[in-house]
């Protein structure tokens, strides 16, 4: 007979007119891994902090181990056995390991760090979690935080462990690493609930599998019964769309970097030729943001030379210089650096070319133009929005995100700095934006993906390269390489130490 | 030589410690708030509060230490107040901030006009008076209570679970809050009691320092106080040299103005500790950590 260690009956919860979770109830058995699957904005993150208590459900009531958690409140689930791995880890960088985890777990005048240490290292080698627990936070590595968040709910004796999207800044092999503990845990009688939108790995670490879609449970399968594309479409409503990678003749170099060094990069090479898309991955950190600048103008370099469409992109080389060389940028963060949340879409639209013509006239914006223009993009790109005249931050992301590529792919740029063009879209969206970038390969655009999602790059790119602590790996066409190298080469491995 | 031969004496060094406690004990209050993460502009009209209502419930005949006990508490309530602007309503750190400091000194102001309505002179009382040490260590009470301040600042920061709370709420509050403790409760807490701090800090003006009260006495030690924070790196034993250092600028050129007062207009040297204490903030906040979530509200379960 399994042993039920939670139960959720009927959650409910509403931010404003959005129905987050609608009525959702499930139980979790004792050693068992439950995977929530759903998209972004599924509702999935929604549902485990009210579970945790950072929120409080509109109605339906949450047991552990057969008793009603008080709503509201994360004391109470940590103290009947809950820990919550959050997506944004929550650390504080300024402490140490062990502070992070002692941290609300002692009476308030008696720290005693000094055996807690000795007892934390025991516990990071029962579940293969090595991290120094002296350490400052500041000072560890994304894969290294994750540990010590994991190591927090240990600490307090967590019985039900709920990982947040625990993959998304991992590398393969750190997620490699990440399973085997938990099956360190199960098998030590911990219960897990796994939240991912990543078909693969709900497929390798769960016994039993519940689809969230729209903040409604719509689908309940046992792992080993089910398959990808009935996982697929239970996510997404729909079977997923095939993407066509039509050959394309490829064109002349459009944009070359030869032994470019700046801050966080070594020795950058780095060829992009019409009509090829290269992928670049890696994990976040590795220098990808300063490489992205470097060609988007902001950043300089310190050695190498650079040319763009041909000719060199040296001294003065700045953003509008990038524009006026044919290179459109897709921005990595779109609420940061790709719009101004408080300007309308028009506004938002002509950000990038607001000081020529067709939009300026002698020093004077002319907004019919860039009404229109808006008025194309929001045609063109199916960006769902009352109007031009809208505040950009009432749109979606995906909508957003939308704008940005009808801003800038409308005017048919020859080469497109893409960076991170898909992360935190849903499916549909991202179909969306995969299409819009290989119209512009078959047009003979140039086009450099960024992107952290390793199934993203090999999709889509003609050559794949790798980029880790500043260097980049040598190129890899299409196919002849797998996840496995990829991860290999992400982590650090195969680079020639001298360099 | 004669200029540096006044770093040799030990009134000088008395008064060094003398300048530097008030400035001690709302650097400390201040540090607090901030390592919580929350900016207290308050503190100027807090110590104002803080040395009127210290000076008159001695003027009204309770003991001296009744008079510091006194105005904690009057710290700490406009502090309470400041906490619940900021921290559960959320609201701009700098509109409350500054809306306290103007109340506090006007409410300061028009209790002292209700209490006192006819004097001209500002009525004295017997301050705490000096202990008997030799040279510079006869200092009063409040400033060996001063750097006890700083001792058990340190020491509640660095070694014990509140502090270590205290940092991390003023760091990361979700922190805070995934380990089941309230964000609400440790920032209204650490303003409160800060604010009570400053407050001593005021009171030690009319207690200690001179033996009256009147408006314009504390003339900006709080904002200098704010200074010394993120000179001391948000740290009290830097924070505590900090203080130190400026009473040192202060009380050397006080005695500069005596010796080279007929050559130089004395605004000058009046000037002087602001202007070396820019430049040793400039210098010294170059690698200064902020506390992360500084000036920042923490709204729950937002999204």
């Amino acid at each position: 007979m399994p042993e039920t260690v939670l139960r959720l009956k009927g959650i409910t919860k509403r931010f404003g007119a959005q129905l987050a979770n609608d009525d959702i109830s499930f139980a979790l058995q004792k050693g068992e891994v439950i995977a929530l699957l759903g998209e972004n904005g599924a509702g999935k993150t929604t549902l485990m902090n009210i579970l945790f208590g950072h929120y409080t459900a509109d109605s339906g009531t949450v047991e552990v181990m057969g008793t009603a958690l008080p709503p509201g409140h994360p004391r109470a689930a940590l103290a009947a056995g809950v820990g919550m791995v959050h997506q944004h880890f929550t650390l504080a960088d300024n402490l140490t390991v062990a502070e992070n985890i002692l941290l609300g777990t002692r009476p308030l005048w008696r720290l005693g760090q000094g055996d807690a240490r000795a007892r934390i290292r025991d516990l990071a080698r029962r579940f293969g979690l090595e991290v120094d627990p002296a350490a400052r936070v500041a000072d560890l590595a994304v894969g290294e935080r994750q540990r010590v968040e994991i190591l927090k709910a240990l600490w307090r004796d967590a019985r039900i462990l709920i990982l947040d999207e625990p993959t998304a800044v991992l590398t393969p092999q750190e997620t490699e690493a990440l399973f085997r503990t938990l099956r360190l845990a199960v098998a030590q009688g911990l219960s897990i609930v796994f939240i991912s939108h990543k078909l693969r790995e709900v497929l390798a670490v769960s016994d039993r599998v519940l689809v969230l879609r729209h903040g409604r449970l719509v689908g309940e399968v046992r792992t080993r019964d089910t398959d990808r594309h009935q996982l697929a479409r239970l996510m997404v409503g729909a079977d997923l769309p095939t993407q066509e990678i039509p050959p394309v003749p490829e064109g002349p170099p459009l944009l070359e970097l030869r032994a470019v060094s700046a801050p966080g990069l070594s020795a950058i090479d780095l060829t992009l030729r019409g009509g090829r898309i290269t992928g670049l991955a890696g994990v976040s950190g590795n220098g990808q943001s300063a490489l992205a600048a470097l060609i988007a103008g902001t950043l300089a370099p310190t050695s190498g030379e650079m040319q763009a469409a041909g000719l060199p992109a040296g001294p003065g080389w700045s953003p509008q210089a990038a524009i006026a060389r044919g290179i459109a940028r897709i921005p990595e963060d779109r609420h940061r650096t790709g719009t101004i949340a408080a300007m309308t879409l028009t506004e938002n639209a002509i950000l990038e070319a607001y000081g020529r013509p067709p939009f300026s006239h002698r020093s004077w914006i002319d907004w019919r133009a860039a009404r229109s223009f808006a008025e194309e993009i929001i045609a063109g790109y199916d960006v769902r929005c009352p109007g031009p005249d809208t505040r950009i931050s009432l749109l979606s992301g995906g909508n957003m995100q939308k704008l940005i590529l009808g801003r800038a792919l409308s005017p048919e740029p020859r080469m497109i700095l893409a960076n991170q063009p898909t992360r935190g879209l849903d499916v549909g969206a991202v179909a969306y934006v995969h299409a819009r970038l290989l119209e512009a390969r078959a047009r003979g655009a140039a086009i450099l993906l960024i992107s952290e999602d390793l199934d993203e790059v090999q999709a889509l790119s003609d050559e794949i390269r790798v980029i880790s602590a500043g260097r980049l790996s040598p190129s890899f066409p299409r196919g002849t390489t797998s996840q496995a190298e990829l991860g290999a080469w992400m982590a650090g491995h195969g680079f020639d130490h001298a360099a | 030589m004669e200029h540096l031969d006044i770093l040799l004496t030990a009134s000088f060094w008395a008064a060094v410690l003398r300048i530097a406690s008030p400035l001690i004990f709302a650097t400390m209050g201040e540090l607090i708030c901030e390592r919580a993460g929350v900016l207290n502009l308050g503190i100027e009209g807090i110590m104002v509060i803080g040395a009127f209502t210290g000076w008159f419930a001695v003027y009204a005949g309770l003991p001296l230490w009744a008079g510091v006990a006194t105005a904690l508490l009057a710290g700490m309530a406009f502090g309470l107040l400041h906490g619940l602007l900021t921290v559960p309503l959320g609201l701009s750190q700098h509109v409350v901030g500054l809306g306290i400091t103007l109340l506090a000194t006007a409410a300061a102001s028009y209790a002292y006009r209700l209490a006192l309505p006819r004097v001209t002179t500002p009525p004295r009382i017997d301050p705490f008076q000096p202990l008997p040490l030799p040279g510079a260590l006869a200092q009063t009470p409040l400033t060996y209570l001063a750097f006890l301040t700083v001792a058990v600042t340190a020491f509640v920061l660095a070694r014990t679970p509140l502090g270590l709370a205290i940092r991390a709420v003023g760091e990361n509050p979700q922190a805070v809050e995934a380990q089941g403790l309230s964000v609400t409760a440790l920032r209204l807490g650490a303003v409160t009691i800060g604010s009570g701090l400053m407050a001593v800090g005021g009171a030690f003006l009319t207690l200690s320092a001179f033996s009256s009260f009147f408006f314009e006495m504390v003339n900006g030690r709080g904002w200098i106080c704010i200074a010394l924070v993120v000179f001391g790196a948000w740290h009290p034993g830097r924070a505590l040299l900090g203080a130190l250092l400026f009473a040192a600028f202060d009380a050397y050129q006080i005695r500069l103005q005596q010796t080279l007062g007929a050559a130089i207009p004395y605004q000058v040297f009046l000037m002087l500790p602001y202007a070396l204490s820019i430049l040793a903030l400039v210098i010294m906040s170059r690698r200064a950590r902020v506390p992360a979530a500084l000036m920042t509200p923490y709204n729950r379960g937002e999204r």
